[in-house]
């Protein structure tokens, strides 16, 4: 259990998808003008996240690692250099999934993340988080942590930058800084803030 | 030479580089760019890369775009990236395996990089191979130029080292460069990109953004009379 706990403490915090691996920068410059876009799709990102990761988990257990296949009788085959291409397909077939199943019983919601759904299949933080779990060999359990702990990591992330945004636009910028240039100065100083986690030992 | 390098496909090739920089302008690819760069090899390589999957992602879904049914055309695309960085990953799995370890999953995140996605929708889809394969190669060329900035201060100022070779004398070894630690930590990275980009827009001011709020300056004389 402790196991766990410093896990999704760690993927939440110290190795912070966004700040300490840049992972999902393109949306989270683009979708931080305001906190309740940007916290639509953090959620987006996060339900996402728990899902493919231990998904992916299982695919590459059960199929892809070397003599995974032994299983059905197949021995001494070592399938994981499809592993990128299986998980990219796993994420946009499972997201596109998700919007299926969203749009017919959970409308109001569908509403809410609609727009965000189909940007989340070229996030490189959802595709980050699977392959981190198939580098580190995470194990079924540490699988679901992860993806949990990943996807609030970046939601808290991108949430914390939209409120920065929302008060920085009433702020004098030197004409050639603003917008984009002092975006990144910002998130620089907030991965800073981050940096301040990484001494915590667990 | 020139047969080859008509009109469009110098333009292609260079407006890529300042003008319409793909990291810089267009926002996409920041998350390599920002993750490999502490070290210059590793920025190299991974340039080298995305510009090589880049490429030929372009020519092939260029080649093909009057077949692709539109609705599943981003299944295709996706495909056919993710088979080009496979055979990338490989080849330097086999050829450069340190340096494929350092750069651990941001090879495979080449799929999910906004360039190759970004040019094979916008120019690809549209345009016949061969202008697409030197569209993909300005703009990988745009990205590398970004990066390999970047790993300079980087890795100079970090290290005081550039690509392995000493450059400034560390104090540890009785030199006189006392290295900035910052320099190889994340933060620093979204630091010199915010500050490239300053420099671009002051230099062609036609790429600065439009401000929201303008925060007006009560005139001399007006205001104080109460």
């Amino acid at each position: 259990m402790e196991n766990y706990i410093s896990l999704f403490v760690k993927a939440v915090f110290i190795e912070n998808l966004a700040l300490s691996f840049f992972l999902g920068m393109c949306t989270f410059i683009a979708v931080s003008k305001k906190i309740s876009t940007a916290m639509g799709l953090g959620v987006a990102v996060m339900v996402v996240q728990a899902i493919t990761v231990p998904a992916n988990n299982i695919v590459y257990h059960a199929l892809l690692k070397e003599d995974a296949l032994s299983w059905i009788g197949i021995k001494g085959v070592d399938l994981s250099f499809l592993a990128l291409l299986s998980c990219i397909g796993m994420i946009a077939a499972l997201v596109q999934i998700l919007e299926m199943i969203l749009d017919k019983f959970f409308p109001a919601l569908y509403h809410a993340l609609g727009v965000f759904l189909p940007l989340i299949t070229v996030n490189c933080a959802i595709l980050g988080g699977s392959l981190f779990m198939i580098e580190r060999d995470y194990n079924f359990g540490e699988s679901v942590t992860y993806g949990v702990g990943s996807g609030l990591g970046w939601a808290l992330a991108i949430t914390v930058m939209a409120g920065v945004r929302e008060k920085l636009k009433y702020s004098d910028i030197p004409a050639g800084l603003q917008g984009l240039g002092i975006t990144f100065i910002t998130a620089g100083l907030m991965s800073l803030g981050f940096m301040a986690f990484s001494g915590i030992q667990l | 030479m020139s047969a080859i390098l008509n009109d469009e496909t110098k333009k292609v090739l260079v407006t890529p580089l300042v003008n319409d920089n793909p990291i810089t302008l267009q926002v996409l690819g920041i998350c390599s760019a920002l993750a490999v760069t502490s070290q210059m090899s590793t920025s190299l390589i991974m340039a080298l890369a995305l510009t090589l999957v880049t490429a030929c992602s372009s020519a092939a879904i260029s080649a093909i775009r009057n077949h692709i049914p539109s609705s599943i055309r981003i299944i295709v695309q996706m495909t056919i990236i993710a088979s080009l960085v496979i055979v990338v990953d490989q080849i330097l799995k086999a050829f450069a395996y340190d340096v494929s370890k350092q750069l651990s999953v941001f090879v495979g995140l080449i799929i999910t990089n906004c360039i190759v996605m970004g040019r094979a929708e916008g120019y690809a889809m549209k345009n016949p191979p061969l202008e697409s394969f030197m569209d993909g190669i300005g703009n990988g060329l745009g990205y590398s130029l970004i990066l390999i900035i970047v790993a300079f201060f980087r890795e100079t100022l970090g290290s005081g080292k550039l690509l392995g070779i000493e450059v400034f004398k560390l104090v540890k070894d009785g030199g006189w460069y006392d290295p900035n630690g910052l320099m190889l930590l994340p933060p620093s990275a979204f630091f010199i990109i915010g500050l490239i980009i300053w420099g671009v827009r002051q230099w062609k001011p036609s790429q600065a953004e439009k401000v929201e709020y303008k925060i007006m300056s009560i005139a001399h004389g007006e205001g104080g009379h109460h």
